[in-house]
């Protein structure tokens, strides 16, 4: 083909003459699939159709991006580009080892596991020729979204390169003994540089100070900064808050460190490898002094709603508060209300979720006719999974929610008591 | 067991030690009570109630000077009556700033309690909460973190509850001897006596003791307030930070189920309960 580009200025003529018959086709032609707002007119001049551009918006009116983003109808490919930008990074030779032991709460990375590990990458690529690899050793069920390929690429996305997992009963509720034999093999088999572990009340610390003892380390608690000092031992000297919170301890960086959450941004720009490592050697069986019974049954009314794990609250659309009250109790969860719910006098001040009242924590919120005031949406900012019951499909709370159910709240929960009861019902009698 | 020989046992009770620390008023910095020592020897009094005979010993290591034998002394005015053992607390004296770890731990070694309670961290100094650890590792024995109660005590087993996060409690079998570590979730504190706090005695046993040379090395400061993180959007495009600042937060795209039966409706909420492992 030769280089010369040939113009056909029959078509240029039509693509400027809005009203020619042949207009739109000849525009789509030289654009693409898409109407061409620009294009290279007979003098080498840039020619803009101004009626091109941009797009109609939801309400019928044009709308004009100049963002440089074209379009609406673009908008999820950017999205999808913007998960695609992590870059890959594979660490096939690490010049060290920087082992983290994430809480897995419930089966997933808590956002404090992900700022531990983030502070891990910190410490292990801070020198790019001689990069360090992170190895994660995560004890019981991940539970991350999806499944195969997609749980690994949620470890490999939280910065960990390696991942030693022991999913064994025999590490499950409070099994501190147990858990301290394996970091010991890893320890012996690996020989970590740092040990990694979140200063939380869910098992990282309890089980980071037995292994700072356990490794002959003095180890530093409440760690909320590190920065890089060539004078330290380790290369980093940390910041620690001491004496129940009101001291800062600056001293140099200990082999175990417990950090605070928000010890570091997590991990966002990078994917990592998160290949399964297991270990050689054999687990010596550990007979313990300590037998867990397992957990023991807690009034849920009794739990205080900033704490409480799971969460009914009821709102406005609940007409029948007696069913709504028996719904509670047979799910085991915690009764939170509206605001209007409170006033009309069906709830407890106390039981109040939102700005004005409690700023809940739960994991699991259900929230049966209500809305969703911004004052409430604000107060359950920080729920995992939101589940919403509502007669109306448009409010505020079916966007926020995980799952919503359009419908009527009373035969839904009655529905899922008798689900709920028949189920135990079964297990009583297989038992 | 026989019942005779059961309340022998019970008559018997056992050996309780209660590890007690100077703790620092948050607001004015004072010396007083620590606040979760202070829950501890609450558990063993309310435990000591439960199994009569059993003895209470309280045992701290540290300098005597006035302000701390103000604080000392209102952890023994928290029991008044004739035999409620707390005349009197073991004091292991050792100037400021030594390592209180080694001295403990021959001390215990010698008069080897079968049940040893702790504070989860001290209020004052390194405050790293590692103490009840490194006791249980020269020692040897079982530890059990964040206790919420002690509910009995027989054949050598203590039957615990200890705290979760989110309220929860879990039981535990302990075999004795053991170091349980006390947090927030235990009972608080009564109130201390002035006038059986002034009477009480110490006995005290000078100790020789290393300088902690690591804690002397470090830079001690009055916490400085964590900067608060902010929300980064990265973003190449000025329109992405704007909706993103101004968007109300919304969900990353939930199922939503419209025209279902309330079975169907229902159904899927409990696959959800299940699947999050709420349901108990």
């Amino acid at each position: 083909m030769s280089e010369i580009i040939r113009r056909d200025p029959r078509r240029e003529w039509i693509a400027r003459n809005r009203l020619h018959p042949d207009h739109a086709s000849v525009l789509a032609e030289i654009g693409g699939v898409q109407v061409a707002s620009e294009w290279l007119g007979p003098n080498g001049v840039v020619r803009k159709n101004p009626r091109a551009i941009g797009f109609i918006g939801p309400s019928g009116v044009k709308r004009i991006d100049r963002s440089g983003l074209q379009q609406g109808g673009q908008a999820t490919a950017t999205t999808t580009a913007a998960r695609e930008s992590r870059r890959t990074v594979t660490i096939d030779q690490p010049a060290f080892l920087v082992a983290v032991v994430p809480d897995l709460t419930g089966g997933r990375l808590s956002n404090h596991d992900k700022d531990l590990l983030g502070l891990a990458r910190r410490v292990a690529d801070a020198d790019v020729e001689q990069p360090g690899a992170v190895v994660a050793i995560l004890f019981g069920e991940h539970k991350g979204e999806g499944d195969g390929e997609l749980k690994k690429q949620a470890l490999g996305e939280a910065g960990i390169d390696r991942v030693v997992h022991l999913d064994d009963e025999l590490y499950a509720g409070f099994a501190p003994e147990a858990r301290l034999a394996v970091l010991s093999a890893v320890e012996r088999e690996m020989t970590p540089r740092f040990w990694l572990l979140p200063d939380s009340p869910l098992g990282g610390a309890d089980l980071g100070r037995r292994l700072a003892l356990r490794l002959g380390e003095r180890a530093a608690t409440g760690v909320w900064q590190i920065e890089a000092d060539d004078e330290a031992p380790l290369g980093w000297q940390c910041t620690a808050r001491g004496a129940a919170g009101s001291l800062d301890i600056q001293r140099p960086l200990p082999r175990v460190a417990l950090a605070l959450a928000e010890c570091a941004e997590p991990v966002d720009e990078t994917r990592h490898a998160a290949e399964p490592l297991s270990l050689v050697d054999e687990i010596p069986t550990i007979l313990s002094r300590i037998e867990d019974l397992g957990q023991v049954a807690v009034d849920p009314a009794g739990v205080a709603l900033a704490e409480a794990e799971f969460i009914l609250s009821g709102g406005n659309g609940v007409k029948q508060w007696d069913a709504f009250h028996h719904a509670a109790k047979v799910l085991g969860a915690t009764e939170g209300a509206s605001r209007v719910a409170v006033d009309d006098g069906f709830m407890a001040r106390d039981r109040q979720v939102g700005a004005t009242g409690t700023w809940v924590t739960a994991r699991v919120y259900m929230a049966v006719g209500i809305s969703g005031a911004i004052q409430h949406l604000q107060g359950i900012q920080r729920c995992d999974k939101v589940v919403a019951i509502n007669l109306d499909p448009g409010c505020d709370i079916i966007k926020r929610a995980d799952l919503a159910v359009i419908g009527d709240s009373t035969q839904i929960l009655a529905a899922l008591v008798a689900m709920v009861e028949q189920q135990r019902g079964g297990q009583r009698d297989a038992a | 067991m026989q019942p005779e020989q059961q309340q022998k046992q019970q008559k018997q009770g056992i050996d309780v030690t209660v590890l007690v620390s100077i703790g620092r008023h948050p607001i004015t910095g004072r010396a007083r009570r620590a606040e979760q020592d202070a829950r501890g020897l609450e558990l063993a009094l309310a435990m000591e109630a439960e199994l009569p005979g059993s003895r209470i010993n309280v045992l701290h290591a540290g300098s005597q000077d006035v302000d701390s034998e103000v604080a000392l002394r209102s952890y023994l005015g928290m029991a008044t009556g004739v035999g409620m053992g707390l005349e009197s607390m073991t004091l292991l004296e050792q100037p400021d700033g030594s390592d209180a770890i080694l001295p403990l731990v021959e001390h215990l070694a010698a008069t080897s309690p079968q049940l040893v309670i702790t504070g989860a961290r001290a209020e004052r100094g390194e405050g790293s909460g590692l103490l009840p650890y490194a006791l249980a590792e020269h020692l040897g024995w079982p530890l059990v973190n964040s206790l919420a109660s002690i509910e009995k005590v027989e054949n050598g087993v203590v039957t615990l509850l200890q705290a979760l996060p989110r309220g929860q409690r879990r039981r535990l079998k302990v075999r004795l001897p053991a170091i349980i570590s006390v947090d927030e979730a235990a009972p608080a504190a009564r109130q201390s006596a002035f006038g059986p706090a002034r009477r009480a005695t110490f006995s005290v046993s000078p100790t020789a003791s290393d300088a902690d040379s690591e804690l002397a090395q470090w830079h001690l400061s009055p916490a400085r307030k964590r900067p608060k993180r902010l929300k980064i959007i990265k973003s190449a495009s000025a329109r992405d930070r704007f909706k993103a600042a101004a968007s109300k937060a919304e969900g990353k795209g939930g199922q939503v189920l419209t025209d279902v039966t309330p079975e169907q409706g229902a159904e899927a909420i409990y696959k959800l309960l299940k699947e999050e492992d709420v349901l108990r």
